[in-house]
């Protein structure tokens, strides 16, 4: 039992170092800001989730202490990161952060441009 | 096994703070330094997690969650900051 636990807990944390090594490798050598919100907010939440689901198990089964903190913490992350990389992207790109010059097509611009002539600001 | 892998993380989690801190410094616009400092929240997280069970402790893992929240609050600061100028806007009634 203790065997099955601990190979749970590693499978977990590799899982969770691989999707960490990821994030910093791609907010390292990404070109524009929209990809590495991209890396930053998917493999790192995706990590960081697999990381806290072991630490879960290994104080479950090893130490017989059941702690919804972490599940929580889990649920938290799993909404909240998506979410922020989405706003700061978002709010990045109207205040005027230029995609990379190899970028295809830019669906937003359009509606950015429409939105602009409407409010007549700016 | 176990103990090799957890100093492993810890080892990787460095590494990886120090990549972050390099976008952090370089990097050539402002939400660019929000979203690797986002990044590095994530990375302590983790780490915090990681050295609670080297310590075989119970009493940082509240720190986690609270972590997470100061996180998402400053992201989402500091984008309102960069889109419109003000992070808590005045009413415009009259």
């Amino acid at each position: 039992m203790t065997i099955l636990a601990n190979i749970l807990v590693i499978f977990f944390i590799s899982v969770g170092l691989i999707f960490i090594a990821v994030t910093a490798i791609g907010l390292f050598r990404l070109p524009d800001l929209y990809t590495r919100a991209h890396a930053a907010s998917k493999s790192s939440t995706l990590g960081v989730m697999c990381i806290l689901l072991g630490v879960f198990l290994h104080f479950w089964l090893n130490e017989g202490h059941f702690n919804p903190g972490i599940l929580l913490g889990i649920l938290f992350l799993f909404i909240t990161g998506p979410v922020g990389a989405h706003i700061m992207s978002r709010s990045s790109y109207l205040a005027g952060v230029k995609p990379w010059k190899g970028t295809v097509r830019d669906d937003l611009k359009e509606e950015f441009e429409r939105m602009k002539k409407e409010q007549g600001i700016k | 096994m176990k103990e090799m892998i957890l100093m492993l993380a810890l080892a990787l989690f460095m590494v990886a703070i120090f990549l972050n801190l390099y976008r952090v410094i370089v990097g050539p616009s402002m939400p660019d330094r929000a979203i690797a400092l986002d990044t590095i929240g994530v990375n302590l997280i983790s780490a915090i997690a990681i050295v609670s069970i080297v310590l075989t402790t119970k009493a940082f893992l509240e720190a986690i969650l609270i972590l997470g929240i100061l996180a998402f609050i400053g992201t989402i600061a500091f984008s309102k900051y960069i889109e419109r100028g003000t992070i808590i806007e005045r009413n415009r009634n009259n």
